[in-house]
């Protein structure tokens, strides 16, 4: 959901106990003395607001990002004050939401591919690596599929593929891949839940 | 969870065992403390003084992996001074059934058992029938036979004496705990449990949880606000994921995975279709042919027909009584067995127990594939410690992915709540939502089957994989629809108890998975998850209305929650068998004569005292009770304490029976095993902290968090440190017979030594959180370079809780 | 209503859990960093307040004479003080009385003379070589102005932050204080004509780590600022008039000695 400008003043306003300062009676129109000070909080007026979902623990916590129209890139992040569960706040990993963006310098970028007995990873494109993925997993299944088993039943599987992950995808990411793995014939197929 | 997070605030008592809440579901602690305020009472029992303990009304420290005889010996308590809640347990749990007379427990194991496959025969696990192949029951509940009788006996062997003696907690603290939560046993009173993978990590972790169970079924605090057993899930989507089943033994919506030995598709559904005689049960599986079908049908479509079975040759079959989890990849894969690996939004050579025979493991394989958004020790795995690159055949790629904020999609939490979430921002480079990554993968595998043909190349060909945009990307909406069903044909659907007639036309959505066929009409992705879009199409995942018209915070207008939006499970057990709330107080459903008011009720039917309509309120059980006797369980129908693989007894205090008879034992080299051994004398458990998760995968690269937390280190007691010279803060080591993990000592006074069996027996504990990539310099790698092979016996949920380790200085 | 806006914001240590998201919050929204660490042997980290490091959670093993056992949780940071002795001394206008009547701080105006750093008692304002410039808590001013929690109460899950009106947040506390009994108190209102921050403690303030019991502006910046401040200014502008309270103060000797690396970050 994009949410109003309205909804991120009733996001952030919320104080403890559910009051927010304005309607404690204060006088909260101090002088505007200092540019630098008032930056943050003016982009943020001015910005879009996106809704997501904490990607740690399962509690479910709700976050909103705050996005530079100009730029389209996230330049804060905090928490939900309209959702049920965590009522604006956030723990230590959900308060750093922001430093999984693209701000975070380590995130990856690139196609990486590492040639056998390679010592370094290459940068790749998406063609090379969809098309010489998907060469592997048609080699690797027909090389080792089992029609039938010992006792001679039909099976159809191939045990020499293994799937693990994951957890912290979506819900419509995990059916894809529970699906891809089953039409493949895979049996090895499992994920955090189990660890 | 049975219930979910906001419900924690209805709580008279909350036992948080098996859980660190406060530090790994910081949020989740907000209701308990929200509780604590109105005068609920909280209980910590853990092996170590956490944050959670800092904050709890009490702290109980117990030895790791003695959880069975902790509750156990609650559930002696319980029954032993009639706590429990008589009318409650009298209806809605099988106590009044009669098992057979061939079912019996001789010293620590129950009948049927086969030592050499170290498995059960179930046979005699069953009840009495009656002429119409109804369960027996004695509502008096004196049958030496009846499951009351027999539950009672079974733990009058855990006596205070004897559990205190295998846990180490003292008999004070035991009774402190058992007096306080057995109270909730009334009407009034909710009583809850908060767990996570303090109880899952074990070999007898499934049933950690079972005890707990039957401990809130004697109470009468299953399906009440305030009550329940909650799992405190460990990842943001892990409940998703698993209602995906991306786990071998099922197909999305817990379905079975396929057998060999189930050739036909009538042989597979009729063994999964359970059959109730009880015209009383609601027996809801009853419906597994529709949820069977859709699934086909959401998987190849028009392809499956019935001629062709719908397909079900085309599925994979296991070979029965064979396992394919995590641990038995990496099995297979250190036999040479297993060639190619995708490994998805994980560090399995981090996450995995026993890590040396992992990495060994992989550098068997010859291709690896890894999606994600930092690099990992195992996307890495070729250039880790000790590792030469130039001998490492693997073909590796690390395909980038769109985090979390950069992609559209829903978000199951473990209260079961489907939240949406939107795209707020571009994925940087030529980074990738995983979905997108997978769809192309094997729209690229399909185009070869198509141009080449391959073995059983009608799955891969025939499969409808359309779920790319106009722009070719991942279209996130069709896949979110195909998940929650849709008619293929013009349906009439017929309600005879209503006497009313809905069409629905093809293309349309399928409103809830009642509407579902077995006849091919009808594709369904998940059936769990079939009413998160209405027929109209309305996304109801994305609902954000905060209306809470109970006041229990059920909040129905927020999100959808699984099954049919109704956020406590088993809701009708809150009721007296007329449809009366136990409790006024908290009334989270009534019956008002013609219809249930309230939370969406688990089945429209009236109250149970309504002999001819009314339904018992456990309807996906067979019998429509909550099973006090589980026949269900591999190591037996009551749980039973048993140590853990590795521990600091030579014998189980209770049997001769040492550890989990069911558990299997994994025979390769590298597999080794120290016992009740010198070498190795301090129990060692693992866990996560406030500030990394998990692996520390996603948070070791986050300078704010590393900074808190920013390298491996292990809590020792300050009795054990002073014996071992080890001053806070130095550098030691920490080994098992399986391999060793240099970290800082943290010498605290938050563990203490257990008396067990009369001997002072010292516990340490470790993160599980650190790895050799990043930090560079840290010098630590994975805590389960300790941890051994092994798991439950029903889930293969590995054993990282109690382990026997040694520490030194350096 | 007339009144004039004062904040206080009430710290209830024994609401809290150390999730710590308050640190985190305070980075997020200041955009400071995190910087290199070491374990320890707590969980107490950075183990002090920083430059980088304006709110911190301090842990602490605590067992009274009889033996009982509690791990302490202590949110440390700016107290913003009534009569703060870091404004008293600041020589550049840098550090200044918001009207919210919280201690802001004009970094641009800063010249890092560190007087602030050694006149404050309770050790808050820090200072950075690189930037040469001190910093501290300014209680969120950019948000607090307009009517936003500061970063870390947003944060907070269990209610241990709040913020809100003085003397309701007051009132607050001592309702607390009379709820938890023992030797529980209310920390902050009493002295330096009352802080901004107030605690709520279990135990008595001489507990807690680098908690002082008895918080004083220094007898030398009252001096200071009583007499000789105004000459010194107008004598010599503000960085003259800085160098020489240090002198005053402390003699020719820097005043930041960093603590001892091994120093148990109050475990």
């Amino acid at each position: 959901m994009q949410i109003t400008r309205r909804g991120f003043l009733t996001m952030t306003g919320a104080i403890g106990g559910g009051v927010a300062l304005s309607s404690l009676g204060l006088n909260l129109n101090p002088t505007r003395a200092y540019a630098d000070e008032l930056g943050k909080m003016d982009r943020i007026k001015i910005a879009k607001q996106v809704t997501t979902i904490c990607c740690y623990c399962s509690v479910g916590c709700g976050l909103v990002c705050s996005v530079d129209k100009a730029t389209g890139k996230i330049f804060n992040i905090e928490g939900d004050a309209d959702h049920p569960i965590n009522e604006r706040s956030l723990c230590a990993k959900g308060a750093g939401f922001f430093d999984l963006t693209e701000a975070n310098k380590h995130r990856l970028t690139k196609v990486l591919y590492r040639k056998p007995y390679g010592t370094e990873w290459e940068e790749k494109d998406w063609d090379f690596a969809l098309s010489r993925i998907a060469r592997l997993v048609k080699d690797t299944r027909d090389k080792n599929f089992t029609k039938r088993n010992d006792k001679g039943e039909l099976v159809n599987r191939c045990e020499a593929i293994g799937h693990y992950g994951s957890s912290n995808v979506d819900n419509e990411e995990c059916w894809i891949m529970s699906v891809k793995s089953r039409a493949l014939g895979m049996v090895y197929i499992d994920h955090q839940a189990r660890v | 969870m049975t219930n979910h997070y906001c419900d924690l605030k209805n709580a008279d008592v909350i036992l948080i065992m098996g859980s660190n809440a406060a530090e790994h579901h910081p949020i989740a602690f907000k209701w308990i403390l929200r509780a604590k305020e109105k005068g609920a009472t909280i209980i910590h029992v853990d092996p170590r003084y956490t944050r959670t303990s800092a904050r709890c009304d009490f702290h109980v420290p117990l030895r790791s992996g003695t959880d069975i005889a902790f509750l156990g010996g609650m559930i002696h308590y319980i029954l032993e001074n009639k706590k429990f809640f008589k009318d409650y347990v009298l209806n809605y749990t099988n106590a009044s059934f009669i098992v057979d007379n061939g079912f019996n427990f001789k010293d620590g194991l129950f009948s049927g058992y086969d030592p050499k496959k170290r498995k059960y025969d179930k046979a005699t696990w069953v009840f009495d029938k009656d002429g119409k192949g109804i369960p027996q029951r004695d509502m008096s509940l004196t049958h030496p036979r009846s499951v009351f009788q027999l539950l009672k006996k079974h733990y009058s062997r855990y006596t205070l004496d004897k559990v205190s003696s295998i846990t180490g907690v003292s008999k004070e603290n035991l009774l402190k705990v058992y007096e306080i939560y057995a109270s909730t046993g009334v009407p009034d009173k909710a009583g809850t449990e908060c767990y996570a993978l303090g109880w899952t990590h074990h070999t007898t972790g499934s049933q950690n949880i079972r005890t707990m169970s039957i401990i809130q079924l004697l109470l009468g605090n299953m399906g009440i606000a305030g009550g329940g057993i909650n799992a405190l899930r460990g990842e943001p989507n892990v409940q998703g994921s698993t209602d995906h089943c991306i786990l071998y033994g099922n197909l999305p919506g817990y379905l079975k995975m396929l057998s060999a030995s189930l050739d036909t598709l009538d042989k597979y559904l009729h063994k999964y279709t359970p059959e109730s005689k009880d015209p009383q049960s609601a027996n809801y599986y009853s419906n597994y042919p529709k949820f069977f079908v859709s699934f086909l049908k959401s998987l190849w479509e028009d392809k499956a027909t019935k001629e062709n079975a719908f397909g079900y040759s085309w599925l994979p079959k296991m070979d029965d009584g064979k396992h394919y989890s995590t641990m038995h990849m990496f099995d297979a894969m250190y036999a040479g067995k297993v060639k190619g690996y995708f490994c998805v939004g994980a560090d399995t050579a981090v996450s995995t127990p026993n890590s040396n025979k992992v990495r060994k493991a992989m550098e068997n394989l010859d291709w690896l594939v890894g999606e994600n958004i930092f690099d990992n020790e195992t996307h890495s795995f070729w250039k880790g410690p000790g590792v030469d690159p130039k001998k490492i055949k693997t073909e590796c790629f690390l395909l980038p992915a769109a985090a979390t904020m950069e992609k559209e999609g829903s978000q199951s939490n473990s209260g079961r709540w489907v939240q949406w979430k939107y795209k707020a921002a571009e994925a940087p480079g030529d980074a990738l939502p995983v979905g997108e990554i997978e769809i192309k993968i094997m729209a690229a595998v399909k185009k070869l089957y198509e141009k080449e043909g391959g073995p059983n190349a009608e799955a891969i060909v025939n499969l409808k994989w359309d779920y790319l945009d106009s722009k070719g990307h991942f279209d996130v909406i069709k896949v979110a629809k195909r998940i929650n069903g849709v008619f293929l044909e013009d349906t009439v659907i017929e309600d005879k108890a209503k006497g009313t007639k809905t069409e629905f036309k093809k293309g349309q959505l399928v409103p809830g998975f009642g509407n579902l066929q077995a006849d091919g009409k009808t594709a369904c992705g998940n059936w769990c998850i079939s009413g998160s879009y209405t027929a109209d199409g309305i996304n109801k995942m994305a609902s954000r209305g905060k209306e809470d018209p109970t006041g229990l915070g059920l909040f129905p207008n927020w999100s959808f929650a699984w099954p049919v939006n109704r956020r406590i499970l088993y809701n009708r057990a809150s009721c007296d068998v007329n449809g009366r709330p136990y409790n006024p107080k908290r009334k989270l459903l009534e019956w008002t004569g013609d219809k249930w008011a309230g939370d969406v009720p688990d089945g429209p039917w009236p109250p149970q005292a309504d002999r001819a309509k009314g339904k018992y309120p456990f309807i996906m059980q067979r019998d429509g009770l909550g099973a006090l006797f589980g026949p269900g369980m591999a190591e037996g129908p009551f749980p039973e304490h048993y140590e853990p693989l590795e521990g600091p007894l030579e014998k189980n205090l209770l049997s001769s029976q040492r550890m989990n008879p069911a558990a299997e034992i994994f025979k390769s080299d590298m597999d080794q095993v120290a016992n009740a051994s010198e070498k190795f004398p301090y129990v060692c458990t693992t866990y996560s902290c406030t500030e990394h998760w998990c692996t520390g995968a996603l948070t070791r690269w986050q300078a704010w968090l590393l900074e808190m937390q920013p390298e491996l280190y292990v809590e020792i007691g300050e009795k054990l440190a002073r014996e071992k010279g080890i001053k806070n803060g130095e550098r030691i080591k920490v080994s098992s017979i399986r391999g060793e993990a240099p970290c800082i000592a943290m010498v605290t006074k938050r563990f203490k030594p257990f008396t067990v069996d009369g001997k002072e027996v010292h516990q340490v504990g470790m993160p599980f959180n650190y790895g050799w990539l990043f930090p560079k310099d840290s010098g630590s790698d994975s805590t389960n370079m300790l941890t051994p092979t092994v798991g439950d016996a029903n889930t293969f949920c590995p054993e990282y809780k109690a382990f026997m380790v040694n520490v030194e200085k350096l | 209503m007339n009144k004039q806006p004062e904040l206080v914001k009430l710290i209830d240590t024994t609401l809290c859990t150390a999730c710590r998201g308050c640190q985190v919050a305070c980075k997020q929204w200041n955009e400071l960093p995190g910087l290199k660490t070491k374990q320890l042997g707590t969980y107490q980290n950075p183990p002090d307040l920083q430059w980088n490091t304006w709110t911190l959670i301090r842990f602490q093993e605590y067992e009274d004479k009889a033996g009982n056992f509690q791990w302490i949780f202590r949110k440390d940071g700016c107290m913003h003080c009534t009569d703060a002795a870091c404004v008293k001394v600041c020589p550049s206008g840098s550090l200044y009385y918001t009207p919210l009547k919280t201690v802001g701080i004009h970094r641009d105006k800063c010249i890092g003379c560190k007087e602030c750093v050694s006149a404050c008692p309770f050790h808050i304002p820090k200072y950075d070589a690189k930037t040469d410039k001190v910093y501290k808590c300014d209680l969120c001013y950019s948000r607090i102005k307009e009517s936003h929690a500061p970063a870390c109460v947003k944060s907070c899950p269990t209610g241990a932050l709040t913020i809100g009106d003085k003397d309701a947040m007051i009132k607050k506390a001592y309702a607390r204080v009379k709820e938890l009994g023992s030797d529980a108190n209310v920390y902050g209102d009493k002295f330096v004509d009352g802080t901004h921050v107030i605690y709520v403690l279990q135990f008595k303030p001489e507990v807690y780590e680098e908690l002082p019991v008895n918080p004083k502006v220094p007898l030398s910046v009252i001096v200071w600022k009583d007499l000789l401040k105004p000459l010194s200014l107008l004598a010599a502008g503000g960085v003259l008039g800085g160098a020489f309270l240090h002198y005053m103060i402390h003699g020719p000797k820097y005043p930041d000695l960093p603590k001892d690396e091994n120093t148990e970050g109050g475990k």
